[in-house]
């Protein structure tokens, strides 16, 4: 005999990425959770469910936010944006991605999307960040794989891609069918490597 | 024109679908399954009385709740010690669900299946276990005493004991004119990939097939065990591994019992079902690494030179010992390093202990063995007087020595026998990037300031590449496109970029046309793999040698076709043609029509092969020696590992006042043998290096006596953010190709983290003046130690 446990259940209007989604959800349904599950958006990540890693970070109203510690009937009324809503309305990267692509600023992409709402946000804010801030604005964030040079790196390119004064897009010699390879060196193939028509595109 | 892609840094076809959230994670696979929770021991060591599950199925949303009873068959064995060892008399592995006693904090008791997680975990709360507490054996030390056992029948919890020894260590040692005796202990840490373990598992009850998708470094691993464990042919078995968060060593142990417990719920329940670990499981219920206390016995002469080395250690194995000896026996035969050590014994006892298993984190070992050596050649030369990298200098195998045989037998059970290096060029390297000899006036320098700041370098052979064997299948279709597939699995070292490079440069086809798959059973059955710094070895040896049997087809097929002998053709971005005669060229999509004499024509391929004609017309259409399709299939086993190197060099600076450490410059100089792509390479280290920082300098399991994890968090256990790594890494390259596989590749993937500890300990002793033995050191651990240094040294310039 089935005990009634059964939780009080909330209709609710999640609006992501531009589109809203009518969910049911209980009042204990962690964003990160409701997102993933009931909107099928699977690019926003948990890793720590406490708030530390970053991963689930998605953008309320524009500004960073810890999936994880949000509940989704919270979230109701705010636009959110994940990191399958950051690409260009034309579909290419932004910004952020552009240059997390370029400087070889992931490995195992698990903690990539909240780097990615984290950055996009954080240049909108500061579009020319120095240095030791680039350093600031993904230090609350958790990465494994990387050792975060490239990441630093990305943050920089990101913000100099979304200022305009990226180096002319497209692959050096025009005709090698979008494939970028650099000489033998990271620098190399991250400063002139600013296509956005290449592989996998 | 096709350039070779061979040491290019190519950006990575994986990363637009990452960037774009359309990366599948296992938990990003919706099946509409159900969800597993566990049941886990909230004590290190007790007897199970009874489990009480009653409360459990009254919860509206729980399907199935089951407890060792419910096991049958293989199910209700231990689970697979995976790599026995003669040494390992006394393995033991955990039940899938415990039986009647729990030997960690974190070990499963019971599952509950149910519509979500949330339910699932209500469940969990609701089953109540009664425990006789039995006392709990936590750290090496009360492992040694043993006064208390963790297992009943493993006396002194000793799971084994191991000597290895190349000639008379104890007389090289008691001839010496010097000798020195130090004891060195490195703590528990842990892989910590992003994404924790996660499966889900699907039964087709009308087919009796079982697939499996699960965050593993080994597809076929688990496959063989799921199907052993289900009692299911392994045809009935397909094993997927999809995007992995990160791997590092510890998604290589399986099966865990999640994966078998999911497998077996979807069979019984006949509806899809999942587990997704949490943080907190990850932690108290993975596997760990590193904790080994080593004692060290060393006679040297008056340069330094080593006349006798003998080494014993204690290895915390923690509870069981499901992945064999691998880490120790690494840690015990890479202890060596790029030197000749005179006559060597090392002698280990592998020490069970109520804590999570241990099982290989990147280094597997290492890390410890070069922390034990290069730490003991600090203490030569602090000894002697001399200039610490003069020391090492003068006991380098030297280029003209390789191949060179230690005379101890590696992990994979071959000899320990380094195939190439140039490890005198090597130090030189790291001198001049760290600026070694200029060191002097730039500590003078910051003196004047009122800083203090010190310098430290470290050394690593590292065995990478281990056998037995992986394979390859190259499949070109009559679209021109290449498919590859290779068995073992990818946790973010961009393979599908890297082993296309290999294709495209044999096959002479545009980098685009390759498509590489890994880690699913369905299209490579046998693998064994990713581990040990071994896919670019393995794998990209077994793809450039099936690559080459493609090509083979090719070109007999096209020399056939274009009636022109095979030696005088060449293929270019995907054209064969005559070398000379560019207009007498066949396209590789019509070259893999005419490999299938197949009835039908249904594409234009099709239709631009009638034009040729292949085969002989007195044979019939697929020859006997000959099959249908244009493929090239091939293994890769190597008679033993290669051996790549590398030599890192840090300063730090330590506060007068609040012992914080800071590295101010990180320096490393890399030798990988052939690099397919240096963009990667360097990422490789980037991460390793980060991983060496954070074992350095704040990682660790904080343990209280009755084994309870106190720091299973990440709030409280401190693995760095950006703002703990240096703002650059500064790399150098060496390349000597390894003579073992056609493309002269060596691992590269765990070198990274493997001197991070022993150069930053180096370092920290070089600013303090007081010797560093233990890692991680923390600055109140500094600052401890600064006290109990003043108070020790009755003349404190004497140490410095």
């Amino acid at each position: 005999m089935a005990e009634n446990t059964a939780e009080k259940i909330h209709d609710v209007r999640l609006e992501v990425n531009g589109v809203t989604h009518a969910v049911a959800v209980p009042a204990r349904r962690l964003l990160s959770d409701a997102l993933r599950q009931e909107c099928g958006l699977t690019g926003t990540h948990v890793g720590c469910e406490h708030g530390v890693c970053g991963a689930c970070t998605v953008l309320v109203d524009g500004r960073p936010v810890r999936s994880c510690l949000m509940f989704a009937v919270t979230a109701a009324g705010s636009e959110i944006t994940t990191v399958e809503g950051l690409a260009e309305p034309d579909g290419s990267l932004n910004p952020a991605q552009q240059a997390f692509r370029e400087c070889h600023g992931l490995q195992c992409g698990f903690c990539t999307p909240g780097f990615l709402t984290t950055v996009t946000a954080g240049i909108k804010e500061n579009p020319c960040p120095t240095h030791e801030e680039a350093r600031e604005m993904v230090a609350g964030n958790l990465c494994r794989c990387t050792g975060y040079q490239n990441i630093v790196k990305a943050v920089e390119r990101a913000a100099e891609i979304a200022r305009g004064d990226a180096p002319a897009a497209g692959p050096p010699d025009g005709d090698d069918g979008g494939l970028e390879a650099a000489t033998g060196d990271t620098e190399v193939a991250r400063k002139d490597d600013a296509s956005t028509t290449g592989l996998g595109a | 024109m096709s350039t070779k892609l061979m040491g290019e840094a190519v950006q990575r076809v994986e990363d637009d679908r990452l960037l774009r959230g359309g990366g599948q994670y296992v938990d990003d696979i919706d099946l509409g399954a159900l969800h597993l929770a566990v049941v886990r021991s909230p004590h290190a060591h007790a007897r199970i009385r009874s489990i009480d599950v009653d409360a459990v199925l009254d919860i509206e949303g729980v399907h199935a709740v089951w407890t060792y009873d419910d096991l049958d068959g293989a199910m209700a064995e231990p689970l697979p010690l995976l790599i026995p060892h003669p040494t390992l008399t006394h393995g033991r592995t955990q039940y899938a669900l415990a039986r009647d006693e729990v030997n960690y904090v974190g070990e499963a008791i019971a599952v509950v299946v149910a519509d979500d997680r949330y339910v699932a975990e209500d469940a969990v709360g609701r089953v109540v276990v009664d425990f006789e507490l039995l006392p709990a054996v936590v750290g090496v030390e009360a492992a040694r005493a043993a006064e208390n056992l963790v297992h009943d029948d493993v006396p002194g919890n000793i799971a084994a004991r191991s000597v290895q020894q190349n000639g008379d260590a104890e007389a090289g040692i008691k001839a010496a004119p010097h000798t020195l005796s130090l004891d060195f202990d490195i703590e528990r840490s842990a892989c910590m990939p992003m994404e924790g373990r996660g499966v889900t598992a699907r039964w087709d009850t009308a087919n009796g097939r079982l697939q499996v998708w699960t965050s593993t470094q080994t597809s076929t691993g688990v496959r063989a065990a799921v199907a052993a464990k289900l009692g299911l042919d392994l045809l009935q078995v397909d094993v997927i591994t999809p995007d992995v968060g990160g791997g590092f060593g510890v998604k290589i142990n399986h099966p865990w019992p999640e994966e078998l417990l999911v497998s077996l719920a979807a069979q019984r329940l006949g509806r899809p079902v999942k587990f997704t670990e949490d943080r907190r499981e990850h932690f108290i219920s993975s596997a760990h690494e590193r904790a080994q206390l080593h004692h060290v016995d060393v006679g040297f002469d008056d340069e330094g030179r080593l006349l006798g080395l003998d080494v014993r250690f204690w290895h915390d194995h923690g509870a069981y010992t499901p992945y064999g000896l691998i880490v120790p026996i690494n840690a015990s035969t890479q202890l060596v390093g790029p030197y000749k050590t005179g006559p060597y014994r090392v002698t280990f006892d592998s020490l069970y202990t109520n804590t999570v298993i241990v099982t290989p984190y990147r280094g597997a070992g290492r890390p410890q063995g070069c922390f034990v050596m290069e730490r003991t050649m600090d203490a030569i030369a602090a000894y002697l007087g001399k200039d610490r990298a003069d020391v090492r200098e003068v006991n380098l195998i030297q280029p003209d020595e390789f191949p060179y045989d230690h005379g101890l037998v590696f992990q994979d059970g071959r000899e320990t026998i380094y195939d190439s290096g140039d490890f005198a060029a090597m130090l030189e390297k790291i001198k001049t990037l760290v600026g070694w000899d200029d060191f002097e006036s730039y500590r003078a320098e910051m003196a004047a300031q009122g800083r203090r700041v010190g310098i430290g370098l470290a050394a690593y052979v590292e065995g990478t590449g281990a056998g037995p064997y992986e394979g390859a299948h190259v499949n070109i279709e009559s679209s021109g496109k290449v498919k590859v597939a290779t068995g073992l699995t990818s946790q973010g070292q961009g393979h599908q970029t890297a082993f296309a490079q290999i294709v495209a440069d044999e096959l002479g086809v545009p980098f685009e046309d390759v498509e590489i798959t890994t880690g699913d059973t369905r299209r490579m059955a046998y693998a064994v793999g990713t581990f040990a710094s071994r896919a670019a070895v393995m794998s990209g040896s077994a793809i450039h040698l099936a690559a080459k049997r493609a090509k083979e087809k090719v070109l007999r097929l096209a020399s056939d076709a274009l009636e022109a002998d095979p030696e005088d053709l060449q293929i270019v971005d995907g054209v064969v043609s005559v070398k000379g005669s560019p207009g007498t060229s066949i396209n590789l999509g019509t070259v893999a029509v005419l490999s299938n004499p197949l009835r039908y024509a249904f594409d234009e391929a099709s239709k631009a092969a009638t034009q040729f004609s292949v085969g002989d017309a007195s044979k019939p259409p697929v020859a006997e020696d000959d099959e249908p399709g244009l493929e090239g299939k091939d293994f890769y086993s190597p008679i033993r590992s290669t051996f790549a190197s590398g030599m890192h060099a840090v300063i730090v600076e330590t506060d007068p006042d609040t012992a914080e450490i800071t590295i101010l410059k990180y320096a490393v100089v890399h030798d990988c043998g052939t690099v397919i792509n240096p963009m990667i390479v360097e990422g490789q280290i980037h991460g390793g290096v980060a991983q060496g920082i954070g074992g350095a300098l704040y990682e660790k399991m904080a343990y209280d006596e009755s084994g309870q994890l106190l720091n299973a968090s990440f709030m409280d256990f401190l693995m760095p953010y950006v703002t703990e790594v240096p703002d650059s890494i500064d790399i150098d390259h060496l390349e000597t190709p390894s003579p073992l596989n056609p493309l002269g590749i060596k691992g590269a993937g765990e070198a990274g983290v493997i001197p991070g500890s022993a150069a930053i300990a180096a370092a920290i002793e070089d600013a303090e003046g007081l010797p560093i033995t233990a890692m991680p050191i923390s600055p109140s651990e500094l600052f401890e130690l600064r006290a109990q240094h003043a108070v020790a040294t009755t003349t404190p310039e004497e140490n410095r």
